[in-house]
């Protein structure tokens, strides 16, 4: 199908990372079922570092290929690089998505950063509130 | 295997359809507005295809309008009763919540221009009453506008019975037929129709082609100005290949009609029972008052888009909603008015056969969806949820 680049079909066919990390130590979940999108990641962190990261989509391709995107880039990182990490890296990365479904990719970037905002929390390590503005709001259609 | 179920979006055109259109390329390739031999010629073949529309239909032929559609259709019926009705001061129009877009953005424009319109409720079977239709006639209803059959639903409405409500209240009954027609029997003076719009792809034409029946003695408005065509109701020189297309795809339908039906209804009623085999799924719409190729099922936790993809992958093309509204994020309008939250809404998959489907695709299809279905609820934190008790199901 032309709709998406080849990047963004072989990421929904074949997402990488897919799963639960049943002994997480943050896990985010973003998105709202009544706009049709929900992600969620786990991360596995060992000294600051995502050893391992999985996650869970219920949405369109592009929503399942930009998860499998955003979980590819952090892996091994830093949380703090992890943090860095934007929608418009995530795009790049799959070469591109249609204007309407840029949405997706923002909220691959809210995921990743909701569930470090959830290892922070958990742990007792201070972060400034305003960089995680977008998950208190609780999030929905675009 | 390759299957296509996407009828209701377009039909692969009949080799009869072809090889009516091919002589008006070359050989009749007048102008039937010119004078000379090689007009006359093309002008009376445009009479019989339009002699024969009208009695495939049950109409006369000068209340036949070629346009370029359904969309073009729907749209100078609705401009055309609303016009109408405002010289006599009747500015009301009754529609329902579930109509094509070609009749709802009209119905906006007009409520813009300062037209009341009421749109009924479809209830959960997505089906409307008459007597609903009577109840919400008043004294300035100049126009009652339902569709035939659903286009994402497939569910067919009581139109006999809402024809005779309009014909006793003297209001302009119009039905977009374009998913109706061809498929089930209609005669628009029996039914009371005063103005129907068809489209020839949907029963194996070429596209871009449709008809407009509207009973003497209503006013068409120009929607295209320019020549005296189609008795000055709409300019433009006339796509004969495209009317005899349409007019053998529309005979060999008409001809086929009560086989092709029991065909696609024993399809149809296999699909259905198949894919309800799938837990918390819910089939759309009527099961009886339906089109004889339409099944359009929800399941819970799994978004449509991402099912059409993999269903691609594996050679089932098919849609979810109505191919008009892809692109747009969101869910059905059809779907939110028979009252499916919009959760599920967003998981819905239409399936519409056509009589070149066999029996063997239908259980590939079966087998196919119910794969994709439950590889995407295994990735999907809403199901996970469902399961876990998290989140309480919707469908049952």
């Amino acid at each position: 199908m032309a709709l998406y680049s080849e990047k963004v079909m072989d990421h929904f066919r074949n997402p990488r990372n897919v799963g639960v990390i049943e002994d997480a130590d943050g896990i985010g979940e973003v998105g709202n079922a009544k706009c049709g999108d929900i992600m969620k990641i786990y991360l596995k962190i060992e000294n600051d570092v995502i050893e391992d990261v999985k996650f869970e989509t219920f949405g369109c391709g592009s929503a399942i290929a930009s998860s499998s995107m955003a979980t590819e880039l952090i892996k091994g990182k830093h949380v703090s690089d992890a943090l860095q990490l934007t929608n418009k890296a995530v795009t790049e990365a799959l070469d591109g998505l249609p204007a309407h479904k840029i949405h997706c990719s923002v909220l691959a970037e809210e995921a990743i950063k909701s569930a470090v905002k959830d290892y922070y929390d958990k742990n007792g390590i201070e972060y400034e509130k305003e960089k995680f503005a977008a998950c208190e709001e609780g999030h929905c259609c675009h | 295997m390759k299957v296509y179920v996407d009828n209701a979006a377009t039909t692969k055109m009949s080799k009869v359809a072809i090889n009516a259109m091919l002589p008006y390329m070359d050989k009749v390739y007048g102008n039937p507005s010119s004078l000379h031999s090689v007009g006359q010629e093309a002008a009376e073949n445009l009479n019989v295809a339009r002699q024969t529309i009208a009695d495939i239909l049950g109409c006369e032929a000068r209340e036949i309008t070629f346009t370029s559609g359904g969309s073009e259709a729907d749209n100078q019926a609705i401009v055309s009763a609303a016009r109408f009705g405002e010289r006599k001061g009747k500015k009301h129009i009754i529609s329902t919540a579930f109509e094509h877009h070609a009749v709802l953005h009209t119905l906006a424009k007009l409520e813009k221009e300062g037209f009341e319109v009421t749109l009924l409720d479809v209830g959960e079977k997505g089906l409307v009453t008459a007597k609903q239709v009577a109840e919400n006639i008043r004294p300035d209803t100049c126009l009652v506008t339902i569709m035939y059959a659903n286009n994402e639903i497939g569910t067919i409405q009581p139109i006999s019975e809402i024809g005779e409500v309009c014909k006793e209240r003297g209001v302009i009954f119009h039905t977009d037929a374009v998913q109706a027609v061809g498929h089930i029997h209609i005669n628009v003076k029996e039914q009371n129709i005063d103005m129907l719009s068809l489209s020839a792809h949907k029963f194996h034409g070429p596209k871009g082609i449709g008809v407009l029946y509207s009973r003497k003695g209503i006013m068409l408005t120009n929607i295209i100005e320019g020549g005296a065509q189609e008795r000055g109701k709409r300019a433009g020189t006339e796509n004969i290949p495209a009317i005899m297309g349409m007019v053998a795809a529309l005979k060999d339908a008409n001809d086929h009609i009560d086989d092709n039906g029991k065909k696609l209804t024993a399809m149809r009623d296999r699909l259905i029972e198949g894919l309800l085999e799938i837990p918390h799924s819910i089939l759309n719409g009527d099961g009886e008052k339906r089109l004889p190729g339409n099944v359009n099922l929800c399941f819970e936790g799994v978004e449509g888009e991402s099912l059409l993809l993999l269903l691609d992958d594996k050679g089932v093309y098919a849609s979810s909603g109505s191919a008009c509204t892809s692109g747009s994020l969101d869910p059905s309008h059809v779907l939110l008015a028979i009252g499916r939250p919009h959760e599920v809404a967003h998981g819905s998959l239409r399936l519409s056969l056509s009589e070149e489907n066999t029996s063997e695709e239908v259980e590939y299809i079966i087998k196919a969806v119910k794969e994709v279905v439950e590889y995407l609820r295994g990735i999907s934190p809403v199901w996970r949820d469902l399961q876990n008790g998290k989140r309480e199901y919707v469908i049952g």
